[in-house]
């Protein structure tokens, strides 16, 4: 090693390389926020087209065969092209950076994997321009309704759908292998596993269920494929095949991908309660460890979406049961946050706000949660509006408002300056209100009976379907601030030090932004757990010395 | 604009060359190869619940599966996994073409295999859309005959790189992750033979 030197941040580097095949995990990672937002816009467009049906009870503003492909679309958009692609987004900004590695293990599948997205979010979006409309059959493309292919043409819109999923999948995949790789092998000198961030270990415990899970969806999905184009019978009766089989393959992933979903925001939560409290994470261990409980349980409870689909009275026994296990490694967790809050020191910034925020939304989705777990109660509530409100506030509710917090608290370090926080605390209150306004009413109608994907109902229902659709048109005006924020930010917002939040880990004894390689041949040795607010403790060798180069350096600056 | 820090003294370094990212990259092909199992795992726990509940499970005129040729294949490949094995450890001895014989002769068995595999699909009087039972059983061979075509296009590409001067040099993992893959497919197919050959239902 030649003369030692620091990473110094290096002369902005075109624009234009976020439009271009890069390997840079920084780059793949903003290339893969920006278009899950775009996709947001989409799903969001869909989702206020469902609730302006809504708002009255008769099917007036769109066709009911229109409606069955909107909700669709909304759900299959909302999942496989914004939630996982902005997770796997933050994976690609975070997990290099917070394991001091300089970039994935492998650059090029990282960025083949990102640019399948655009790619099977465009076939997906081109299927409401085939003949027959897009798939009209749900998210979850349950056989008979998803193999029917009434107007005979080789392309239509369930079998865009299905190669959407499927390259969805691969996509997730290569990403996956690439981020387990990452974090076994290229932690800096010093981290042991158990002193790796928790975001980290949630990424590791998600990305595992994701290697596990989508294997089986994909069999599944390829089957189905065969079932629609070339008249094969695995899930038609009348050929000896049986559509309960799809329900399994299906929700053997698509339960664990709740998880896939929740846990890295998990992450989020035990990364910015410790910040933004000055203490340590409470339990770090327990928290740690809980994710791979959580992955053991989340693979053996898929059952519970099938309790009405006609299995066997000790398989519902047996899937109540460890689907309320769940709420045992998940509870560790929630106490450990509350525990870190407690009499910490609140500074309630955008991100703070947004995980507190989340993580009420969240408990709430878990009582529902453990209701729907019962199963004479599922038995009442599924395919009602029930369960749409209980998944929303698990979706809207703790995932999309973590995405939030977790974008506001690395904005700085990775873009180089500062969101406004005038803006962010707006988007908050409008996010919170809205949510809650828009997810809680879904609660009592389906109590009282309103089932899911209908466009029109009964008139008793109607006052809470005002109050829902309010709440949705205020999550889509919430999404002004947030966008006007991030742009006017981006382009013109104050330069951000290293390390804007007084925030401990790796990544901030990095400039902002980082420079393409992270810290390159200068990693350095980690000495102590992460979260050592307040201790005192320097988490690496020469912190001092680092932390005083990067102060000089942004004085110069 | 550089700052003089005094560098950690194990001065760790990922960017050091192409050994460590091949290392990485048997590491990432293992953990790939976990999940790609989870496939056929769904397909065989699918075809074993397909295959007990149907009340019939063969189609009208099928009186079963001819095993003889199959069990062939099977020996064919199962062999080649032993070949492969020997092809490894010749080359671990530093013995270049006798790697390369064997290597061959592992790509010879297994293009064996998907000859017999052909001849036996040509012959049978049923077919993809003759039910469960023809669906799975194409779905599960042809997903198999995929695989096993993958590996010998990747054995051939390996034969190829043997040529390549210094090849070696950095800690090249290809010939290794290929065994794995091989040994992967030999697997399966056993798995497979018992749930569709051996196991027999009217
Ligand atoms: C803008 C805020 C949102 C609103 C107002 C909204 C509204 C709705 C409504 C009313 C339904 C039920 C449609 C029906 O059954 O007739 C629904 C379904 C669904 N939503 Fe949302 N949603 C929003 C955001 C999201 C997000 C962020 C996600 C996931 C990341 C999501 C995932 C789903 C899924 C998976 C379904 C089920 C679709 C199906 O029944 O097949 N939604 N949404
Ligand atoms: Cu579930």
């Amino acid at each position: 090693m030649t003369s030692a030197t620091f990473p110094a941040s290096e002369p902005q580097p075109s624009w234009t390389r976020y439009f271009s095949f890069n390997t840079d995990a920084k780059v793949i990672g903003i290339q893969y926020i920006v278009v899950s937002f775009f996709f947001f816009l989409i799903g969001g467009l869909l989702a206020m087209i469902i609730r302006g049906e809504l708002i009255t009870p008769e099917a007036d503003l769109v066709d009911r065969t229109v409606y069955n492909g909107i909700y669709t679309m909304h759900g299959t958009i909302m999942l496989f092209l914004f939630i996982f692609p902005v997770l796997n987004g933050l994976n690609n900004l975070l997990i290099p950076t917070m394991i001091g590695a300089p970039d994935m293990a492998f650059p090029r599948l990282n960025a083949v994997a990102f640019w399948l997205v655009p790619i099977f979010g465009g076939l997906l979006i081109a299927s409401f321009f085939v003949p027959g409309g897009p798939a009209y059959s749900g998210w979850w493309s349950y056989p008979p309704v998803s193999i029917q292919n009434p107007l005979g043409h080789l392309v239509s819109g369930q079998g865009l759908w299905l190669t959407a999923v499927a390259l969805s999948g691969v996509s997730s995949i290569m990403g996956a292998v690439n981020f387990v790789t990452t974090i076994i092998r290229m932690r800096a000198p010093g981290m042991g596993l158990f002193r790796m961030p928790v975001f980290c270990w949630t990424a590791l415990a998600a990305q595992s269920l994701q290697l596990i899970g989508l294997p089986a969806l994909t069999g599944g999905a390829v089957m189905l494929l065969f079932d629609l184009v070339a008249g094969t019978s695995f899930y038609r009766p009348e050929g000896g095949g049986d559509p309960v089989l799809y329900q399994h393959f299906f929700w053997f992933y698509s339960h664990p991908a709740v998880y896939v979903i929740i846990l890295p925001v998990f992450g989020v939560f035990s990364e910015l309660f410790p910040v933004y409290s000055r203490k340590p994470l409470f339990g770090y261990v327990y928290v740690a460890l809980a994710s791979f409980i959580i992955v053991g349980l989340g693979l053996v409870v898929w059952v519970h979406h099938m309790f009405p689909s006609g299995v066997a009275q000790w398989m519902r026994n047996l899937f109540m049961v460890t689907t309320m296990l769940i709420a045992v490694p998940t509870g560790v967790k929630v106490f450990a946050w509350l525990g870190t809050l407690w009499r910490g020191k609140l500074r309630l910034t955008t991100p703070m706000l947004f995980c507190l925020g989340g993580l009420f939304n969240f408990v709430f989705a878990g009582i529902t949660g453990i209701m729907l777990a019962t199963v004479p109660v599922d038995i009442h509530v599924s395919n009602t509006y029930f369960v749409v409100g209980h998944f929303h506030y698990v979706i809207y509710g703790a995932a999309v408002m973590g995405v939030f917090a977790a974008i506001y608290h690395w904005f700085p370090k990775f873009i180089g300056r500062m969101p406004y926080e005038g803006l962010g605390k707006l988007h908050f209150l409008l996010t919170f209100v809205g949510a809650n306004l828009n997810f809680l009413p879904m609660h009592p109608l389906g109590l009282m009976g309103m089932p899911r994907r209908v466009s029109s109902y009964d008139p008793e229902f109607a006052f809470w379907n005002v109050m829902a659709s309010l709440g949705a048109f205020l999550l889509g005006v919430s999404i002004i601030p947030f966008l006007l924020n991030m742009v006017s930010s981006w382009v013109r917002g104050p330069k951000a030090t290293h390390n804007p939040w007084n925030a401990i880990g790796l990544e901030w004894l990095l400039p902002s932004p980082p420079p393409e390689d992270n810290f390159g041949e200068h990693v350095p040795t980690v000495i102590s757990r992460p979260y050592g607010y307040g201790t005192g403790e320097p988490l690496v060798e020469n912190q001092e010395a680092i932390e005083r180069a990067l102060t000089l350096q942004e004085a110069r600056a | 604009m550089t700052t003089a820090l005094p560098s950690s003294p194990q001065g760790h370094g990922h960017a050091h060359g192409e050994a460590e990212h091949e290392n990485h990259s048997l590491t990432g092909f293992i953990i790939f190869l976990c999940s790609e199992s989870v496939i056929f795992l769904a397909f065989f726990s699918g075809f074993a619940l397909l295959k007990t509940s149907a009340i019939n499970w063969l189609p009208a005129g099928v009186e079963g599966l001819e095993w003889r040729m199959p069990l062939l294949n099977t020996v064919v490949l199962v062999s080649s996994s032993g070949t492969i094995w020997l092809a490894e450890i010749l080359k671990a001895r530093g013995s270049l073409w006798g790697f390369r014989v064997l290597w061959l002769l592992t790509m010879a068995l297994g293009a064996y295999f998907l000859y017999g595999q052909a001849v036996e699909w040509s012959g049978l009087s049923f077919g993809f859309t003759s039910g469960v039972f023809g669906g799975t059983f194409y779905l599960l061979t042809g997903f198999h005959g995929l695989h096993v075509a993958t590996g010998v296009l990747l054995m051939t590409l390996m034969l190829i790189k043997s040529f390549i001067p210094g090849n070696y040099d950095r800690g090249e993992q290809g010939v290794q992750a290929t065994s794995l893959f091989w040994h992967f497919v030999d697997v399966i197919w056993i798995i497979l033979f018992v749930l569709i050959y051996v196991w027999q239902r009217h």
